[in-house]
């Protein structure tokens, strides 16, 4: 693949953008990068909070506290919350500077399937400490 | 003429000293994104942590140990500032994208918020870490 704006450089700006359409599938990113930033208001507030109780703690003490189930819970929703908004934020960063097509997707979908992947193995270790005991 | 245009030295476009100056706005708009990467890159840590919880007491410690090591105090204390930075910022953000806070003197009023905020909150953060 080549640079989209390269292909058929006789068109005008106009046709060109008649035939890509201005953002394409951005709207649903665009959303949901805003809604992950609301939910990671409160989930920040909280992180910090955990994350300071959990200073100076020994790993029975800590365990005991990240199992606690208000404290689980909300650690597995700042994952969800905050890796994804990671992996949109990451994706606009580079849908703006890498213009060369073939690195683009393979940035991009190598980038997806490692925040997923990071993601489930985060939420496991919570559930372990929460009941793997 | 010509040779008395050549001597005047004058600037070739583009320009970048002359085109482009950095101003405080867009200082924090790439403040934003240079702090949204290193949290991203935090991510690992955070999950190093997660794991090693899990994992038990003994990989547990060796990331205890480290992030008590001077290195590991230090990219905790960036973590902490980039944190609280791209969190009000981001905050800035959203009131943009409702229409609010679009007026200049209003984004440079917003966007010092944003480093008082910063600054108060990272530095009351690592007090209450060494002495509370």
């Amino acid at each position: 693949m080549s640079r989209k704006w390269e292909d058929n450089g006789y068109k005008t700006p106009m046709a060109r953008v008649r035939g890509l359409g201005s953002s394409r599938s951005a709207v649903p990113g665009w959303v949901r990068l805003r809604m992950t930033a609301i939910a990671n208001v409160p989930l920040v507030a909280w992180f910090v909070w955990f994350a300071v109780q959990s200073i100076g703690a020994s790993h029975a003490e800590f365990t005991a506290l990240l199992g606690h189930p208000v404290n689980a819970v909300m650690m597995i929703l700042f994952i969800v919350s905050v890796f994804w908004h990671a992996v949109l934020g990451s994706r606009e960063i580079v849908e703006d500077y890498i213009h060369l097509e073939w690195f683009k997707a393979v940035k991009l979908i190598g980038m997806y399937l490692f925040f997923f992947a990071a993601a489930v193995t985060a939420i496991f270790c919570v559930l372990k400490v929460t009941f793997g005991g | 003429m010509a040779a008395g245009n050549r001597t005047q030295n004058r600037p070739l476009s583009p320009f970048l000293q002359v085109a482009f100056k950095m101003l405080m706005t867009s200082g924090l708009s790439i403040t934003h994104r240079l702090t949204g990467i290193a949290l991203t890159v935090g991510i690992l840590y955070f999950l190093w942590w997660l794991v090693a919880a899990a994992a038990g007491p003994e990989a547990y410690g060796a990331f205890m140990t480290f992030s008590g090591s001077p290195l590991g105090l230090l990219m905790l204390f960036g973590w902490t500032f980039c944190l609280y930075y791209h969190l009000a910022n981001g905050i800035r953000h959203l009131f943009w994208d409702t229409g609010a806070l679009l007026e200049l003197k209003n984004a440079f009023a917003a966007g010092y918020a944003v480093l008082a905020f910063t600054a108060v909150m990272t530095l009351g953060t690592w007090f209450c870490v060494f002495f509370w």
